[in-house]
């Protein structure tokens, strides 16, 4: 049994991997297929895996997991501008930065748990942005956002005698241009890494320590174990998986703007995880491309182009769809949003996934099981429909 | 649960998942399109059609400024294709254009929120450049907005026609090659109110500001800091406060213990509405201090604006980039075309949206290509007429349109709810004309035009 679920997480690992790297190819249909929507997908899903290790398995609701995106991007930009514009430094230092700031963060945070623990994160996240919005503008540039200038230090190119054209230089990894598909190649690369990362976590016994800390923490304590340690760190790790995926955001588009920390960014990753299925290896990635989706096509809907779609509908009723329809498109894809996360949290509390997995139980006579998919049989399900 | 340990991993399975990971990475490569065949970035070809994007804040602070602006582009798309009464395209001199689209592709458009914030104007645009396949973005009532906008377009190759932004940074210390500006600068906002503000409050003040925290602010602050300290005024302090802060009531109490006897409010859109409001709701303009009355200027004024902030403006000065009571032939063109589509006579942010549309179309028909290389060389000194504000020139040296500023104050009797300024002065250019390598817009240089290929 060992051995089964050991092959049949290579085979998710694969399979993850190649759907990531077709993306350009799968997503035609969709309209979706251009680079900086697949590099979102990637950043983001890589942002809500990296939050499902704390929320998914430890059960701590963190509200504040924009602050580490902010850092991370934050971090990014300054090693562009002061050492050099490979992406390589950067997404180490964004790393380390963030790690850092989760230590602080996390120990205090951490003093409590439940909705005590969500607003001490969220009160974090906060002052985070409200320090880059308006204190800290010599080091964040405030409502501007950080950008590259053409006086900037880049000590390491200077010093790799790279000349300073009369246009801004770009982000590379050594060498390739980092914006357009190879950005996304790049970023879809490190969300592979996370993914893997993540699912040996959940494998690990550390993981089951943590699924241990949600079930039952008391219990957990009674055995005479300190979960502290325990959670400090998942909370690290999540949060330097948030601060990768900032740095990422800074490689693709070298500039960081404040309000990637607000509380409704570090809300929007909560409701990634929630659609997708918290918990799950796969639900975050799925939740946060679905979001970033709607964001990014149903947002670009105007009366103009609804009223091409609704060709065929008879002209006189043609100006009331478009008219209804209106309403959830464009500036209103937030209803159609929040719409489907009603419906997904009423009917499939576990999120996409669970949707997936009740499909899949049809096509297969044994029973489904109430477990996660980290369960031998319920992966043998999987791969069985 | 999890039954699977670490020793589970061999060295040797890990090789071969790295080796296989590998192959899976290089595979997509094959796959690459070939996006980038033509000449430039999303030449359109030998398309019928050739797609705009137009990028403006439909949420937050300026909203209602963007909102303004989508049915300005609207319009000029309707005129550029041929349709409705033409238009600024009757009154603008030289005209290339000939009704049927641009070099005889039907214009379409896409739109995006930028929802005033960075970030989001940068994703919007990406999205039209790399989606839809845009030769031009305009739009946007930010100079932050713009700014990030601006060297998006730059680095990516395509056109970038500024919408509303006002800070001197935009064709400042950001200029770039890619884009171009019709609307006026802080700088010059200054130059124009500093003669009228003597004239009216005389050469002693003791100035109070408050700023909106981010580039825009910044540099009008500056501005005005600048050209009254140049009449003799003095300045009591100056603070910033955040972008759409909603209530400025604790901005506002330090005021009254200041010592100032003026306020000008460095604020644009809505939080320019609350901030005045709640100055006049503090009392403010009911005061004196030192025996002199005690004044409001907000430099920056539209008519939207006016409309939020009600009798609240009356008697305010302010500068405007172009009012719809003007009486030259381009403005009353522009004014009847969007009154008859719309029902009222457009803001300022309408108009230089609208003119920037045109612009961008003359030139592209004039160069004879969409190529950014070729559109830029035909903005760069290029002199027009008829659009509203006057002869009016691109400079070639900062991409900055240079042209008459317009001095105005709230109307104390407005005869209709939209006739709320009324124009003091019209400052002539060479009064607000500055050098390129002027101190407040230094530190950056244009670069060179990019094709993105």
């Amino acid at each position: 049994m060992n051995k089964f679920s050991a092959i049949s997480d290579w085979v998710l690992l694969f399979a993850f991997a190649a759907a990531v790297y077709s993306m350009p190819i799968w997503l035609e249909p969709l309209g979706a297929d251009y680079p900086d929507l697949m590099q979102r997908f990637a950043i983001f899903g890589l942002f809500a895996i990296g939050y499902n290790i704390l929320f998914g398995l430890t059960g701590y609701l963190s509200f504040g997991h924009a602050a580490f995106l902010g850092i991370g991007s934050y971090t990014a930009v300054w090693s562009f501008k002061l050492l050099t514009m490979n992406v390589v430094p950067a997404i180490m230092f964004s790393m380390l930065v963030t790690a850092l700031f989760a230590v602080v963060i996390g120990f205090i945070s951490l003093r409590r748990s439940g909705i005590y623990f969500s607003i001490l994160t969220l009160a974090f996240a906060q002052m985070s942005y409200k320090l880059a919005y308006s204190v800290l503008t010599p080091i964040t540039n405030g409502e501007t956002g950080l950008q590259l200038t053409l006086s900037d230090a880049r000590v390491l190119d200077a010093a790799a005698g790279i000349e300073v054209t009369r246009s801004l230089p770009v982000t590379n990894f050594f060498g390739i241009k980092m914006s357009g598909m190879p950005g996304f190649y790049f970023c879809a690369t490190v969300l592979v890494i996370g993914f893997f990362i993540s699912l040996r976590i959940f494998r690990s016994p550390f993981g089951a320590m943590l699924r241990g800390i949600k079930s039952n923490q008391t219990r957990m304590a009674y055995t005479g174990l300190n979960t502290k340690p325990y959670l400090l760190w998942a909370f690290i790790i999540s949060g330097m998986y948030a601060g990768v995926a900032g740095g990422l955001m800074a490689v693709t588009d070298p500039l960081a703007g404040a309000e990637r920390m607000q509380w409704t960014a570090s809300g929007e990753v909560v409701l990634m995880t929630i659609l997708g299925g918290v918990g799950t290896l796969l639900g975050p990635f799925i939740g946060a491309a679905v979001i970033k989706y709607f964001e990014n096509i149903l947002s670009a809907y105007n009366t103009t182009s609804l009223t091409q779609v609704f060709d065929f509908v008879p002209e006189a009723l043609q100006p009331i769809v478009v008219d209804v329809v209106s309403l959830f498109v464009g500036s209103g894809w937030h209803l159609t949003l929040g719409l489907m996360f009603m419906i997904t949290v009423i009917f499939l509390p576990g999120g996409i996934m669970e949707g997936v997995r009740r499909i899949g139980s049809i096509f297969s006579r044994k029973k489904p099981t109430a477990a996660i998919t980290s369960t031998p049989s319920a992966s043998e399900n999987a791969s069985g429909a | 649960m999890s039954k699977k340990t670490t020793s589970d991993w061999s060295r040797r399975d890990v090789l071969k998942a790295s080796a296989a990971t590998t192959a899976i990475a290089g595979a997509p490569m094959f796959f690459t399109k070939n996006a980038f065949a033509a000449d430039y970035v999303n030449d359109p070809g030998d398309a019928s059609t050739v797609t705009l994007g137009f990028n403006v804040p439909q949420s937050g602070a300026y909203a209602d400024e963007g909102a303004d602006e989508l049915r300005a582009y609207k319009l000029a798309v309707k005129h550029l294709n041929g349709e409705g009464d033409g238009g600024m395209l009757n009154t603008m001199q030289p005209n290339a254009l000939k009704g049927n689209g641009i070099l005889g592709k039907k214009v379409e458009y896409v739109t995006g929120d930028t929802q005033t914030k960075s970030d989001a104007a940068r994703a919007s645009a990406k999205r039209m450049i790399e989606k839809d396949g845009v030769t031009m973005i305009t739009g946007g009532s930010s100079s932050g907005v713009a700014v990030a906008v601006q060297s998006l377009c730059q680095d990516a190759g395509v056109i970038f026609m500024a919408g509303l932004t006002h800070a001197n940074d935009t064709t400042g210390k950001d200029k770039k090659a890619n884009g171009f500006r019709h609307f006026f600068n802080a700088f010059m906002s200054g130059a124009a109110l500093g003669p009228v503000l003597e004239k009216n409050y005389g050469k002693e003040r003791n100035a109070y500001h408050l700023t909106a925290d981010y580039n825009w602010g910044w540099t009008q602050e500056a501005s005005i800091v600048a050209s009254t300290e140049n009449i003799g005024w003095n300045t009591a302090e100056t603070v910033l406060t955040p972008v759409g802060a909603g209530d400025f009531s604790q901005y506002i109490t330090p005021v009254l213990n200041s010592g100032a006897d003026t306020l000008v409010l460095n604020h644009y859109g809505k939080d320019m509405v609350n901030s005045l409001t709640q100055a006049i709701q503090f009392g403010l303009r009911d005061r004196q201090v030192d025996g002199k009355d005690f004044q409001i200027v907000v430099p920056l004024f539209s008519r939207l604006m006016a409309q939020g902030a009600g009798d609240n403006i009356k008697g305010i000065f302010g500068s405007t980039n172009w009012h719809w009571s003007l009486t030259d032939a381009g403005s009353q063109a522009f004014v009847k075309s969007f009154g008859q589509e719309y029902g009222f006579p457009p803001s300022q942010a309408a108009h230089t949206c609208y003119v920037q549309t045109l612009l961008y179309a003359d030139a592209a028909e004039r160069a004879g290509t969409f190529e950014p290389c070729a559109v830029v060389g035909a903005l760069e000194g290029h002199k027009f007429d008829g659009m509203g504000n006057g002869p009016t020139e691109y400079r070639a040296d900062d991409h900055q349109c240079f042209k008459d500023v317009l001095v105005v104050k709230g109307k104390d009797n407005p005869s209709s709810q939209f006739d709320l300024l009324e124009i003091v002065e019209v400052t002539p250019r060479a009064q607000v004309e500055y050098p390129v390598d002027h101190e407040m817009f230094a530190g950056g240089d244009l670069g060179t035009c990019n094709n993105g290929v």
